[in-house]
């Protein structure tokens, strides 16, 4: 059965997306899309769906939410506090949420963009082959408190399933390969950009994220002259400031300023996900590494569907232990809510 | 063997050919061929072309398709002929776009035509007979890098930032012109206004302009401005076009 979703709170930055839109680079737009793109396949294969379907991207919090039907949610990416009619549900896995029921979603504490799925994907009008907003090309807004949203037919019926979350949160490592103008940069300047702990900067968005760091800048000698050329997401700009920016999925198709490096497809969620002030260091690997890299990544991505696993509750903690639907054999004694089998 | 054209990976989600280390026509001209080229093989391995000034940029995941491979055939592809003076690719527009010189809604004609040496009536009368060609589309969706103007209008950009220019803009720099898809700040000079929506999301056809379409800037009055901008349902403020062959 179909519904609305309507937000009763929204966040300060709640947008629809998706995978984005290919195929508009020549005339000026760039993919967009969701920040993490692994919250959207670990999403799917929670309420086995496919990954393209709408969901919505809560950046820093969430907001309140409530259905006009029964249906299906799933919670992924930055982990945030998430209430059923007060009840604290558990995130990285899927749940029914009855039809007038609160939902509330609060503050990201480990990341920074969390994710909203609904069974069936929300139905919103298609604008260029896709549902997402594209916030700095002008498709689509943030959404609003009071907003309704058209959820699609939902064809799955299982929850209380959970994933364990692909490694992303909290900073750390995040490989790179040489592009196009990494020669522009001498030696010294490229093993100083590799050797400094950088933190992620409270300037960020989906556009692209600033990386603070201590000492010098990391300028070009011909930093002003270079001819305006392509870019990509995950591509490292060295602004005027001499700071790095990692584009994200909603950069600007084109740029002037130099890139030092561009981060593999595989690390971009966590640079997106690194909270602010979190540390982040690059590493440069060759090519060959880089395509072994993201095999890695799309194998991991596909084994999602497999680790897919009941969800394990504490009975001493269900209140009401007869209003859950029980699957058979997922109940145990462990006293930690986001365990999951192994099996 | 010369320095260009050049083969480069742009992180594993491209190969980038370019054609040249600065702008120049020669180099725009084929950097749209070429891409036109590629198009027309159809290789599945390529999601999609663009170019921007003076290069030609195939999206390929590298991680499934080797850089080697791409190298190869891009490489035999360039050999075939001299893209320098290749042909432009067929099915473009020519577009005319109304616009109102200076007054109130374009502040800095007097400034732009001071600092290319020229008086106000000689420079409207010279931008308005221009016809320049998209070069590159980027920075905002749909936004034209038009060129090139004659050497009059090499003038540099100005030092600080104009806060903000509103949608329509025609603004000047480096001997080309840009309309301005959204409101925005920019370090061009504002020298007219028009009411050409280069970016319509809601529309069949969201993007007006292709690279290698050309566009003239026709002189009209405040007057005609306003009068135009009250009518237009379409959101592209009384231009007309006609198929270049």
């Amino acid at each position: 059965m179909s519904g609305h979703l309507t937000i009763t709170h929204a966040g300060p930055a709640l947008s629809l997306q998706d995978m984005g839109r290919s195929g508009y680079r020549a005339q000026g737009l760039t993919v967009g899309g969701a920040a993490d793109r692994i919250a959207l396949y670990e999403g799917a294969a929670l309420l086995g769906q496919k990954p393209d379907l709408a969901v919505i991207e809560m950046a820093g919090s969430g907001g309140t939410f409530t259905a006009d039907v029964d249906i299906r949610i799933a919670l992924t990416g930055a982990q945030m506090v998430a209430k059923v009619e007060g009840e604290q549900i558990v995130w990285n896995a899927s749940h029914l949420l009855p039809a007038g029921a609160k939902l509330e979603i609060g503050g990201a504490r480990d990341g920074s963009y969390g994710y909203l799925h609904v069974g069936g994907g929300f139905d919103t009008p298609v604008v260029m082959d896709a549902r997402s907003s594209h916030l700095a090309g002008g498709i689509g807004a943030l959404l609003q408190t009071g907003e309704r949203l058209a959820l699609g037919v939902d064809k799955g019926r299982d929850v209380a399933l959970t994933v364990p979350p692909l490694d992303r949160f909290g900073g750390g490592k995040v490989r790179l390969v040489a592009s196009m103008q990494t020669d522009n940069f001498s030696a010294e300047t490229i093993a100083r950009f590799t050797k400094t702990v950088f933190r992620r900067d409270a300037r960020a968005n989906r556009m692209g994220v600033r990386m603070a760091f201590d000492g010098e800048g990391f300028a070009t000698a011909d930093q002003l002259s270079i001819v305006s050329e392509v870019v990509v997401p995950g591509d490292i700009q060295i602004s005027g400031d001499g700071a790095p920016y990692v584009l994200m999925y909603e950069c600007q198709t084109t740029g002037g300023y130099p890139r030092i490096g561009s981060v593999l497809p595989c690390d971009l969620p966590r640079v997106a996900q690194a909270q602010t002030g979190a540390n982040l260091t690059f590493e440069f690997v060759e090519m060959d590494e880089a395509v072994a890299l993201q095999n890695r990544y799309l194998a991991e991505i596909k084994a999602l569907a497999s680790k897919v696993a009941p969800l394990v509750r504490d009975p001493a903690a269900i209140r009401d232990l007869l209003g859950y639907q029980l699957i058979s054999g997922a109940v145990s004694a462990r006293t930690d809510p986001l365990k999951m089998e192994e099996d | 063997m010369t320095d260009w054209p050049k083969i480069r990976s742009v992180g594993v989600s491209g190969v980038l050919v370019t054609f040249a280390g600065a702008m120049s026509e020669p180099a725009n001209r084929a950097a749209l061929a070429f891409r036109a080229a590629v198009e027309a093989q159809d290789w599945p391995e390529v999601r999609e072309t663009s170019t921007s000034l003076v290069s030609t940029y195939l999206e390929v995941d590298l991680a499934v398709t080797p850089l080697a491979a791409m190298t190869e055939r891009l490489t035999n592809l360039l050999e075939s002929r001299d893209w320098q003076s290749a042909d432009l690719p067929p099915g473009r527009t020519l577009w005319h776009v109304p616009t109102v010189y200076g007054t109130d809604l374009a502040p800095q004609l007097e400034e732009a035509a001071a600092v290319a040496g020229v008086d106000v009536d000689a420079a409207v009368a010279e931008i308005s007979a221009s016809r320049v060609r998209v070069l590159t589309i980027g920075f905002a969706p749909g936004q034209p890098y038009m060129g090139e103007l004659s050497k009059t209008w090499d003038i540099p950009r100005q030092q600080g930032l104009t806060k903000s220019v509103p949608a329509g803009a025609l603004i000047i720099a480096i001997r080309q012109l840009i309309v301005f898809t959204n409101a925005a700040p920019t370090g061009w000079r504002h020298i007219g206004q028009t009411a050409f929506g280069t970016f319509l999301p809601k529309s069949e056809r969201p993007f007006t302009l292709a690279p290698g379409d050309e566009l003239t800037f026709p002189a009209i009055s405040r007057e005609e401005f306003d009068r135009i901008k009250s009518k237009d349902t379409s959101g592209l403020g009384g231009a007309s076009r006609e198929a270049l062959s």
